[in-house]
């Protein structure tokens, strides 16, 4: 038997591949869509990944420091290196800020670590490590920062020594490495004016300039000046101890919270990117009716189209199942169309979108099922419109 | 497909067939204790005004609609006796009974060869014995040099000889023929009756003609008219083709 929705096809071919392009490009978004969310997890990932942490410690009763801020003093790496089960411990900070390149700006999170602790980028693709104690930084390829260039964080001017790549926050900003004390610098220091400013209105406060107390007025303008603080330290375990053991010991004794891998990576995708991930999933729903939308029309006005004929074939005999599969398969046709011009055109324009798109071969599999079944189920109104044909109406009259 | 009762020997009768649409005031009888009779080999001619009942009567003949009483026998074969007796009408149109249209309604998608294969395949036949089938008739025709042309690129003509094809292509019995001249000039529509002649002499095929074509109607040995759903026979010119 030959395939009568085969032929169909090849015969109206240029309705069908126009109908199926534009049913890709809608599945094509689709696909992105699902690769966007699958990228957004991949980032919180590997940033996780490229940290080299076993553990978080945060301020208490904060989910820091991606999904909330937090403020520990920078000496506390040291008491945590006496617990046992630390191998090492290395101040962070965090800040997404606007860094200046001439007279653009890149959105990005600044990253403030020590040099040869974990915090540091695991690996670079140009350039060198940071060697200087100060104003050199380290750039992620998607900044688009290169070797050699100069660019501005606050009050400074910092140079471009080396490029890494992949290495994004939870919300796509791509990360800038500088040495701790800059970081802690560019997040906590004030500019001259405001320091004015605070000199000013600390002298004048009598309870802070006392005249019986020399000293004391020098001693709390220094402190202010100073910054002691990091938004988390960076922990790795010894071989042979579990990081859910050494979490324990440091949320016991040391008034901190302390995250394992695993709970760390429950914060940044269950919380931080939950909302994004819903709001992808609706976009994807209504993807799916539009597109079921979409394929139903087409193949219920093509089935309407062929009503004559339908009326003939049943005349001269076709059976409704033959009927049935001729439009079922069509559907399906304009879905294998639909899905692989959608996956080409995901796959083309996935790398021009400025966050990372992840297209899994796994999602690409769960996609095409979707879109057989809901090329299916869009047929069915069109088989039942056929099936309903009276092939009396072949006969004139 | 079950066949309750053979009447050998037989291309189409119709005894007593009537046929009520609709009931209590709104009812229309379109058929009347209708009778008619076809031999193997013969071609009828059934002719009447609009309305009269030509159009059902070959529905009935077609068992795509059910008449109300009545018999009718198909090939041969006892279809209808006062109700269905074949379970399979899907089946018995598809193996018994040939289809021509006033228009070819020939399958766009198809070309002029798997047309008329088509209806070997759909009787189960394998695609090369399907394609041989149909590849004779188009020659018998006089179309197998348009065998893998589109429909579309055919004359009215050759559009029509494709059908009567697909119509011969599972060796019916019977052929029912609805106006099948009436989109074609005189010499076209000579030429069609030429060949349902030949067809029916060759294949022994029981066909008949509903037509208003004056070109045609003195070319039937046998005419039925048809008037208020009652059938009178009257023998015709049975002008030679030739």
């Amino acid at each position: 038997m030959i395939s009568l929705a085969g032929r169909d096809i090849l015969h109206s071919w240029g309705r069908f591949v126009l109908t199926g392009l534009g049913l890709g490009l809608l599945i094509g978004v689709t696909l992105t869509m699902a690769g966007v969310y699958r990228g957004m997890v991949d980032d919180a990932r590997v940033m996780l990944g490229n940290s080299g942490a076993d553990l978080w410690a945060v301020q208490k009763d904060t989910q820091g420091p991606y999904a909330e801020s937090s403020s520990i003093r920078d000496d506390v790496y040291r008491d945590l290196l006496g617990l046992e089960g630390v191998a090492q411990a290395a101040n962070v900070t965090y800040l997404t800020m606007q860094v200046r390149r001439g007279d653009t700006e890149v959105r990005a999170m600044v990253v403030g670590f020590e040099p040869g602790h974990p915090g540091e980028p695991a690996f670079l693709t140009a350039g060198r490590r940071i060697t200087r104690g100060h104003y050199e930084a380290l750039a992620d390829a998607a900044t688009g920062f290169a070797v050699g260039e100069r660019i501005r964080i606050r009050r400074h001017d910092y140079s471009v020594v080396g490029l890494t790549r992949r290495m994004v926050s939870s919300g796509g900003d791509p990360m800038v490495f500088v040495s701790l004390k800059d970081a802690q610098e560019a997040q906590f220091l004030k500019d001259n004016d405001a320091i004015v400013n605070e000199r000013a209105r600390t002298a004048a406060n009598p309870a802070l300039n006392r005249p019986g107390v020399p000293g004391l007025l020098e001693a709390i303008t220094a402190s202010q000046v100073t910054n002691r603080n990091v938004n988390a330290v960076l922990v790795t375990v010894r071989d042979g101890h579990a990081p859910e053991e050494v979490a324990a010991g440091i949320r016991r004794w040391q008034h901190l919270q302390a995250y394992t891998r695993a709970q760390m990576e429950e914060i940044l995708i269950a919380k931080l990117i939950s909302t994004a991930a819903k709001q992808i999933g609706m976009f994807l729903v209504i993807l799916a009716i539009v597109s079921a939308a979409i394929v139903a029309f087409i193949i219920y006005t093509m089935t309407l189209g062929k009503i004559r004929e339908i009326a003939v074939l049943k005349l001269i005999g076709t059976r409704d199942r033959t009927i049935a599969s001729m439009i079922l398969q069509q559907a399906l046709g304009l879905g294998l169309i639909g899905f692989s011009v959608g996956k080409i055109a995901a796959t083309a324009w996935g790398p021009a979108f400025p966050k990372y798109v992840l297209l899994e071969p796994g999602d690409a599999v769960r996609g095409f099922v979707v879109v057989m079944v809901v090329c299916a189920v869009a047929s069915s109104l069109a088989i039942r419109a056929a099936l309903k044909v009276d092939p009396a109406t072949a006969i004139g009259g | 497909m079950r066949v309750a009762e053979s009447s050998a020997g037989v291309g189409i009768r119709i005894e007593g067939l009537s046929k009520r649409y609709g009931e209590g005031d709104a009812a229309v009888d379109a058929l009347k204790d209708a009778n008619l009779q076809v031999a193997p080999g013969e071609v009828v001619g059934l002719i009447g005004p609009s309305g009269s009942g030509k159009t059902t009567l070959l529905k009935c003949l077609g068992a795509v609609i059910e008449p109300t009483r009545g018999r009718m026998i198909v090939g041969g074969v006892v279809i209808y006796d006062d109700g269905w007796r074949i379970s399979d009408l899907r089946a018995l149109r598809r193996d018994r009974i040939g289809f021509i249209f006033q228009a070819p309604y020939l399958i766009p998608f198809l070309d002029v060869t798997d047309n008329v294969a088509l209806m070997p395949m759909l009787a189960g036949r394998p695609n090369r014995e399907a394609r041989a089938r149909a590849l004779e008739l188009l020659q018998a025709l006089d179309v197998a040099h348009r065998a893998r042309a589109e429909t579309s690129e055919l004359s009215g003509g050759e559009q029509q000889r494709v059908s009567i094809a697909r119509a011969l292509a599972n060796r019916p019995p019977v052929i029912l023929a609805d106006e099948p001249t009436a989109p074609l000039d005189s010499e076209r529509a000579l030429a069609v009756m030429r060949i349902l002649n030949r067809m029916a002499s060759e294949y022994q095929t029981a066909i008949i003609v509903v037509t208003h074509d004056e070109k045609i109607i003195p070319t039937f040995k046998r005419i039925y008219h048809i008037r208020d759903g009652r059938t009178t026979e009257e023998a015709g010119e049975g002008r030679a083709l030739d």
